[in-house]
């Protein structure tokens, strides 16, 4: 038998690149045991590579009777095998969780025999959590597709969130890569999750002690950069599922080169598409919390998110006509709409003007990004100008003022004389 | 016009108190035993009264709302003159009639308030993240911290709720007091220096749990196995775990 730490090491490193850590969102009470959830979530340590540790996530195993190009622990691929058991688990995340090491445990796994063999025995881990260990801490479980509806209602009874990966954008996409799946099978099982859990609401309100099922939501994931999707048809499809199955949260995972066997992938070296992956996560935001409609941001004119720039203020470069506005009458809905100015300082503003109409000094003091906000921005003392400036003007201001990153950008684009 | 009181927010609520009683205003709250800033100034010493300080409170919560009220404790937390100031110029307006003051955030004492709330509920975050728990041989969960402001009574509620079933401590080595819980409830203790030393180098002094070195060698095994160093970082992981939070850190040690 392999040693537990060698075990760990496998099944961690297999589960990374599943990018799903959020531990919030969920309302499950300490009930004469340990742990409960926390509604804002906690990120208990951080990564080299800058993201956030919040559940211990690891597959039960990467032993898969699939064979997906992208994955690290399909059949073909030659690494070290491994499996879980259900008490190896069990004594790994409560001896974790009592130490605070973490909020939860992520559980995820390669489909071994079939899917509701897999379901079954994540099932039975989780289960033990809940009614042996009287754990109430944070559980996100990987919904196996294929898996029989019975198994999947069960386990939602005791975890706070599920999720499935629909990891390529498109069908056509999946089917280049990874011939044995298909879109189908993911939005079976999100539909039916999705259902349960307005039914169990509905029950909610007629009888008050109606288990809770899911609380936390559901997820998805994406996979950037390995086929070639333009990020309008991503967004699209991002947006299609936040409405349909009223997903939480729609994961991008900028793809990350595990192989060279498959000649349609980006080959192992290849950086990862870190900056593309940052803009699509922003226009996610945009949508969700900032009040604005897919085809302001992409269309079929614009398939491209800017990579110099985030997609609020190529918004605003577009549409001038929309700006100034003025920060001392304007309703929220449209300072929340100025480049460098979030849903937080806007708020702030919104407060503070009813003190008096404010000036260019108190904004830059409430953490506005003034030097970007001042173009499309107007209070008290802003100065006069006569006409409005070209919006290639503006972007060529911002870009060579920003940050020194922007600026190689900028200059790369001019000529050296040696 | 300085007020020299005990250091305690009883204290602080009840320069606020005298403060309206003698029609002093403006005044600076100062901890007695920060006198010698105060050596040439006019001082008056504010002896902490519970009925007067609970006065204050109440009025306050009235004006306010409880949740309000509770940011005037959070920001005397932060230990912070700059905001103690702060706190003193808008409770006195809150007092004189406007209680939507905190909205004016062009006004610099607010902002500077709002900004110093965010802090220290920042680092309260931070410890219910940070905190790391060794388990004895005796079965007690230790954990060893220095925050940034005297967050402890913030935390208590969270981790009273979250292992009821195991007892812990968490000791602030800065402030060389902590928080005990038994299981039925949580007390503030006072370790002698022997004691301290020895939670700071458990493993001579306090008998560590058989499996607990196991359980830090695992979780450090984990936290690099799970690191992607395709999209490694630096800038990123440094702000989001800075320095000086490694020293207690199992993972950054």
């Amino acid at each position: 038998m392999l040693r537990i730490e060698e075990k760990l090491k496998i099944l961690a490193d297999a589960a990374k690149y599943d990018v799903s850590c959020s531990s919030s969102g969920s309302t499950r009470k300490n009930k004469g045991g340990v742990g409960d959830a926390s509604a804002s979530g906690i990120c208990h340590t951080y990564t080299e590579d800058g993201r956030c540790v919040s559940l211990l996530k690891i597959l039960l195993t990467n032993h898969c009777i699939y064979d997906c190009a992208f994955c690290v622990s399909r059949k073909s691929n030659d690494v070290k095998r491994a499996a879980f058991t259900v008490e190896e688990v069990v004594d790994l995340t409560m001896n974790f969780y009592r130490r605070n090491y973490i909020e939860g445990l992520f559980l995820s796994s390669g489909i071994f025999k079939d899917a509701d063999f897999t379901m079954e025995r994540m099932l039975r881990i989780v289960k033990k959590l809940r009614q042996e260990e009287r754990y109430n801490g944070y559980i996100h479980l990987k919904t196996i597709p294929g898996a029989s509806e019975e198994l999947i209602k069960e386990a939602g009874l005791y975890v706070d969130r599920m999720s499935i990966n629909l990891e390529l954008p498109t069908e056509a996409g999946l089917k280049l890569v990874a011939p044995e799946k298909d879109h189908e099978s993911v939005k079976k099982p999100l539909a039916f999750v999705k259902d349960q859990i307005a039914s169990f609401k509905e029950e909610k309100k007629l009888i008050k002690h109606t288990p809770i099922f899911v609380p936390a939501g559901q997820s998805t994931q994406m996979v950037i950069g390995a086929t070639p999707e333009n990020d309008f048809e991503i967004m699209q499809v991002a947006h299609d599922f936040y409405k349909n199955y009223k997903l939480k949260r729609v994961y991008y995972s900028g793809y990350i080169p595990i192989n060279n066997s498959n000649s349609l992938l980006p080959q192992i070296g290849s950086a990862p598409p870190l900056v593309r992956e940052n803009r699509l996560y922003q226009t996610d935001w945009l949508l969700r919390f900032y009040g604005f409609q897919l085809d302001e941001i992409l269309n079929p004119q614009h398939i491209h998110l800017d990579l110099d720039i985030d997609p609020k203020l190529s918004w605003a470069l577009r549409n001038p006509h929309f700006f100034p506005v003025d920060v001392n009458t304007a309703d929220f809905n449209a300072i929340i709409r100025i480049p460098g100015i979030g849903r937080q300082s806007a708020l702030k503003i919104v407060q503070a003007r009813k003190f008096g109409r404010l000036h260019i000094y108190q904004l830059q003091k409430m953490g506005i990004a003034y030097n970007r906000a001042k173009y499309f921005l107007q209070c008290v003392d802003t100065p006069f100008i006569l006409g409005s400036p070209s919006m290639e003007h503006v972007r060529h201001a911002i870009l060579s003022a920003g940050t020194r990153h922007n600026q190689r950008k900028v200059v790369a684009g001019q000529l050296t004389l040696f | 016009m300085y007020y020299l009181f005990d250091g305690t927010y009883l204290g602080f609520l009840c320069c606020v108190f005298e403060s309206f009683e003698r029609k002093e205003f403006p005044i600076t709250p100062l901890v007695h035993t920060d006198y010698q800033i105060a050596l040439f100034a006019e001082t008056r010493t504010i002896v902490t009264d519970n009925r007067k300080a609970l006065r204050v409170q109440k009025g306050l919560q009235k004006r306010v709302g409880n949740v309000e009220a509770m940011d005037f404790y959070r920001a005397f937390l932060s230990e912070d003159r700059k905001a103690w100031l702060a706190s003193f110029f808008i409770l006195h307006q809150i007092f004189n009639g406007r209680a939507d003051i905190r909205q004016h955030y062009g006004n610099d004492q607010v902002l500077y308030f709002s900004q110093i709330l965010k802090k220290v509920s920042r680092e309260r975050h931070r410890m219910k993240a940070f905190i790391r728990f060794s388990k004895s041989s005796d079965g007690l969960y230790f954990a060893l911290v220095e925050p940034d402001f005297n967050v402890l009574p913030l935390i208590s509620d969270f981790f009273r709720k979250r292992y009821a079933d195991m007892p812990w401590l968490i000791y602030d080595m800065k402030r060389k007091y902590g928080l005990l819980s038994d299981m039925r409830q949580v007390g503030e203790v006072h370790l002698s220096l022997k004691e301290v030393q020895g939670a700071a180098a458990p493993s001579i002094a306090i008998a560590l749990d058989e499996r607990d070195e196991l359980f830090q060698h695992l979780w450090k095994h984990y936290y690099t196995s799970t690191n992607i160093e395709a999209r490694k970082n630096m800038k990123l992981h440094l702000q989001h775990v800075p320095r000086r939070y490694w020293k207690y850190l199992v993972e950054k040690k």
